[in-house]
């Protein structure tokens, strides 16, 4: 899984948000934009891209883009 | 696993009820959520129309104006109909149940078995395998399926992950003993391990209702309820649909060997448009079959299925004989597929009251 193509894949789901401004040490939570309908839509990409389900506890448990990446990359193997 | 098929069983016919009053997202306004916040919400979940009972209506008066104008224009004598069945979480009283009341008040006679099933967005698909069931043991020759909520009785309008979203129906599904009818598949399921997911805490036996139940709560995303109203942990309920209602669905073509491009239609619980199309693109379903009344009626809860079948598909189903893919899932946690052939069944319009 490329770290960009990931990342290009999140910030997708941030519709309002510049783009650069999603990297992989942002915390997701300080993006202004961020809501719980943008945590569905996460789930929801990570499902379609790379056929992981995320938890609502996977999501509360990261803090980072770095955070998510790994639990979908520990879900990969 | 529980899948069986039923036969001797058939649709006669199916109505729906709705209050006139409705919400629209697009247009009416939230306390503490901007219009743009509003918009969104509806680009997302595809949800913009949601009818909203008033005080004096309750889910059995849906269900009953429903069943009422059903069974006038199937012709049906009300002393053949000799089973009735109540699905919903929002009954009249705690006790007694609903159904007898709707037995009484639809003027059915006092010789027909009525009792009521508690269960929500799989409740239709649930109701359907138990009336059918019990249709095919005992040949009660006609019977009625009342399936509905007013589930927006139980929402904080300070709640975005809920007041947008959901509204009220009733519904009437009318089955007769048809030696005839092709089978009815079923594949049910429960996991009650994620019980909280989707809960009314308060006003039970468990948590009985106090003066504590009344306090509004505020949670950290800005969602003020009271313990006596809903609570949908949103994130866990999209990530068990999307896992469980694929699976259960590609289950149910399995075991009754069908080919899902045989299937004209297909009725999904109507959750929201992400949920939806989720679970859509992982079964490969064409789009121009998958049904959608989201945008009419948001989510029904219970009456999702029957409701989206009779606003979206009532031409056909009253002209056409049909292979149906229904699937429901949400609260208990609870989820099911069904497999239904109609043949050219009474419909109408769908009902505002």
């Amino acid at each position: 899984m490329e770290t960009a193509e990931f990342i290009a894949n999140v910030e997708e789901q941030f519709m309002e948000t510049d783009p650069g401004t999603i990297q992989m040490n942002t915390e997701f939570r300080n993006v202004e934009e961020w809501s719980s309908l943008i945590a569905l839509m996460l789930i929801a990409m990570v499902d379609e891209k790379y056929d992981v389900v995320l938890t609502g506890d996977d999501i509360r448990n990261s803090n980072t883009i770095q955070d998510l990446y790994d639990k979908v990359s520990s879900k990969l193997n | 696993m529980a899948y069986f098929s039923i036969n001797q069983v058939a649709v006669a016919g199916m109505s729906a009820c709705v209050p006139k009053e409705y919400f629209l997202n697009s247009r009416d306004q939230l306390p503490g959520l901007d219009q743009a916040e509003l918009l969104k919400i509806v680009s997302m979940t595809g949800i913009d129309k949601h009818h909203i009972a008033p005080k004096e209506i309750c889910t059995s008066d849906l269900c009953y104006t429903a069943a009422e104008k059903l069974i006038e224009k199937l012709a049906w004598g009300k002393n053949e109909i000799e089973l009735l069945i109540f699905v919903s979480q929002t009954p009249d009283y705690i006790l007694p149940m609903t159904s007898t009341i709707l037995q009484n008040r639809l003027g059915l006679s006092s010789q027909c078995l009525a009792f009521d099933m508690s269960i929500g967005c799989s409740g239709f698909v649930y109701g359907m395998s138990a009336i059918s069931s019990m249709i095919a043991a005992t040949k009660i020759k006609k019977a009625i399926l009342l399936v509905g909520d007013t589930i927006t009785k139980t929402l904080s309008i300070k709640d975005r992950s809920t007041f947008p979203l959901f509204g009220d129906a009733g519904t009437a599904t009318a089955l007769c003993y048809d030696e005839q009818a092709a089978p009815i598949h079923f594949q049910l399921n429960s996991d009650g391990s994620a019980y909280k997911a989707i809960i009314i805490n308060d006003g039970g036996q468990r948590s009985p209702f106090s003066e504590q139940s009344l306090l509004p709560i505020k949670s950290d995303d800005g969602i003020e309820k009271t313990n006596a109203q809903l609570y949908l942990n949103g994130m866990d309920v999209f990530n068990f649909s999307i896992t469980k209602a694929p699976k259960s669905f590609n289950d149910i073509l399995q075991e009754s060997t069908t080919n899902i491009e045989d299937i004209n239609y297909f009725a999904f619980h109507q959750a929201n448009k992400l949920m939806n199309e989720t679970i859509r693109k992982k079964l490969k379903i064409d789009p121009a079959k998958y049904l959608y009344s989201l945008g009419k009626y948001g989510n029904t809860s219970s009456a999702t299925i029957p409701l989206t079948l009779v606003s979206e598909l009532q031409n056909e189903l009253s002209t056409q004989s049909l292979k149906l893919g229904l699937c429901g899932f949400g609260v208990g946690l609870s989820w099911g597929s069904m497999i239904l052939e109609t043949k050219s069944i009474c419909t109408l319009p769908v009902i505002e009251i």
